[in-house]
């Protein structure tokens, strides 16, 4: 099944949780609303035309500039052998998704992935802890306003440059 | 206290009159078996693991932080280090996704040269991979044999581009150098030499009573849990998925090209225990030949490099795209803004997937059976932490 014919039939069915298709970008996309996202994706793992039963790729991007981190979905079916791509918009200052890891359990890691880089909080997570940065780390190092802290633990991450 | 009274004690702890003790222990993060620095909290009951939770980050390098940093050309030899056991796909990983933002077609030479680079690094990625395996289970002479003709696939690869492990041999748009002279000749003499020794593995280790022991029915993964945490690669196809990026999603050239994608079939035990992650990467190592030797028939003359700017500014939008890496179907993320550098990079590998999984298989399995769960997984550690 197409981009599409996807939206809409997730439009059909959640009226105002299901955004704009983009049609015309490399990977066509469908735009959902953070309070929809569970429902939306327990249904395209549920329905037996759409059968999304893999999260390929869960990722978070930071547009500063619009005021928003934004949350993509590569999801793939290996009976249909179809894509779609779901992006979810958080605001910056107070971003807040619920998990999709009772959807997907390879949800859980990817979700504390984002959450340690650039502090998406993961409503209704069972586990929500960093897991690439130590765990007192302060701040969110993928979010474009980061800036590195200049001592951790008294091990200073300044260093001459060698070319200088 | 009387004897009496202790006789009474030790019957109250339990129908088998032992008093056991859940334990704690800590594996890692040097670990010999851990094939990088990760590290696993174990809770144990005697020698039965209750669970064993992964912590990794310890190889944590901001490679992706990195790339919003150093430009689209400039990030190339850092994806050689997001996993230095297979750097060519990474490499190819960085390379299409930059052409599919861009709207770059790779000459058809070029995509050869980057196949025959990719299956020769496969290759070696497998060779380590099942080497290693039989080293922790306790089998040291088939590592040294494995690891000989690894050698050797360093050998050619260092001629190619000059490099044994982390390569940087391809550029967004194809590849940096051509074959160099007489290459052929080379490659399909190592093949002939290489494609009998494979059946000397066999020989030596595959169907040995005591690996089996260890191996068969440890660990199975049904597919639909391999499906639900994303493995990949021959971690999927072990659990009798039969779904290859190269032949479903074929990129690059291999949809000119013929191979069986293996699957396992319990043929030892259960479908997708350790004895069939094992033996679908023995199995593809042969496929990677035949891939091998049809490339070299059939390459293409004419340049292998497409043109593209030095100043390399791809429209504003993200793009995805899948390579099958030795780990399995390795997806890159990359959104651009239209300036010189990436806005993003994110890199979802194999490896990841399946560190998430080990907490769940490992729960009742005996402790050295970690050990095994870990390498027939194939992971890499620092492709987990990138």
């Amino acid at each position: 099944m197409d981009a599409a014919a996807i939206h809409q039939r997730l439009k059909v069915r959640f009226e105002a949780g299901v955004g704009d298709c983009d049609l015309q970008a490399k990977d066509p996309f469908i735009m959902v609303e953070p309070a929809a996202i569970v429902d939306v994706s327990r249904f395209l793992h549920d329905d037996p035309e759409l059968r999304f039963d893999c999260l390929s790729n869960q990722s978070g991007v930071d547009y500063k500039a619009k005021g928003v981190i934004e949350v993509v979905y590569h999801l793939f079916s290996y009976p249909q052998r179809h894509h779609i791509v779901l992006k979810v918009d958080a605001p910056r200052d107070h971003p807040e998704v619920p998990t999709v890891e009772g959807v997907w359990k390879a949800a859980n890691w990817h979700e504390r992935e984002i959450y340690d880089l650039l502090g998406v909080v993961f409503t209704g997570h069972s586990d929500l802890r960093r897991l690439l940065m130590p765990e007192d780390w302060i701040g969110h190092p993928l979010r474009k306003d980061f800036v590195e802290p200049e001592e951790y633990h008294g091990i200073s991450t300044r260093r001459e440059s060698l070319l200088r | 206290m009387s004897l009496a009274g202790f006789e009474v004690e030790v019957q109250q702890t339990g129908s088998t009159g032992l008093e056991t003790e859940e334990m704690t222990l800590n594996m890692g993060p040097q670990h010999p078996s851990t094939h990088g620095v990760l590290r696993f909290v174990v809770k144990a009951d005697g020698e039965v693991m209750r669970e064993a939770v992964p912590d990794v980050g310890y190889l944590h390098r901001s490679i992706e932080k990195i790339s919003e940093k150093v430009g689209y050309h400039g990030f190339m030899p850092y994806t050689d280090r997001v996993d230095y056991v297979a750097a060519m796909f990474c490499n190819q990983g960085w390379g299409m996704v930059c052409e599919k933002l861009a709207g770059i077609e790779v000459p058809k030479r070029g995509e050869y040269c980057r196949v025959i680079a990719a299956e020769f690094n496969r290759i070696s990625s497998h060779l380590l991979s099942v080497g290693t395996m039989v080293l922790d289970i306790g089998a040291t002479t088939p590592f040294f044999h494995a690891f000989r003709e690894r050698e050797k696939i360093n050998d050619l690869l260092e001629e190619l581009c000059g490099a044994r492990l982390t390569y940087n041999y391809m550029r967004i748009g194809g590849v940096a150098w051509d074959l160099p002279p007489g290459y052929a000749e080379k490659c399909l003499a190592f093949l002939d030499a290489f494609e009998p020794l494979i059946d000397e593995y066999d020989d030596l280790i595959t169907y040995n009573t005591i690996y089996l022991g260890r191996v068969a029915d440890v660990a199975a993964i049904t597919g639909e849990e391999a499906i639900n945490y994303n493995l990949v690669g021959p971690n999927l196809r072990a659990s009798g998925i039969k779904y290859d990026v190269r032949r479903d999603e074929p990129y690059s050239v291999y949809s000119e090209l013929e191979f069986d994608v293996p699957v396992g079939t319990g043929e030892q035990g259960t479908v997708g225990d350790c004895f069939d992650r094992y033996i679908v990467r023995m199995r593809e190592m042969r496929e990677s030949c035949r891939i091998l030797r049809q490339c070299f028939k059939q390459m293409p003359g004419g340049p292998v490099i497409a043109k593209v700017p030095r100043k390399f500014k791809p429209p504003a939008g993200d793009a995805y795209i899948r390579v099958e890496s030795a780990r399995g179907d390795m997806g890159w993320y990359a959104v651009s803004d239209g300036s010189e550098f990436p806005y993003r990079c994110k890199v979802r590998t194999g490896s990841f997937a399946a560190m998430s999984i080990i907490d769940k298989v490992s729960r009742g399995l005996m402790l050295a059976d970690l050990v095994a769960v870990i390498a027939s997984l194939d992971i890499v550690a620092p492709e987990v932490d990138r």
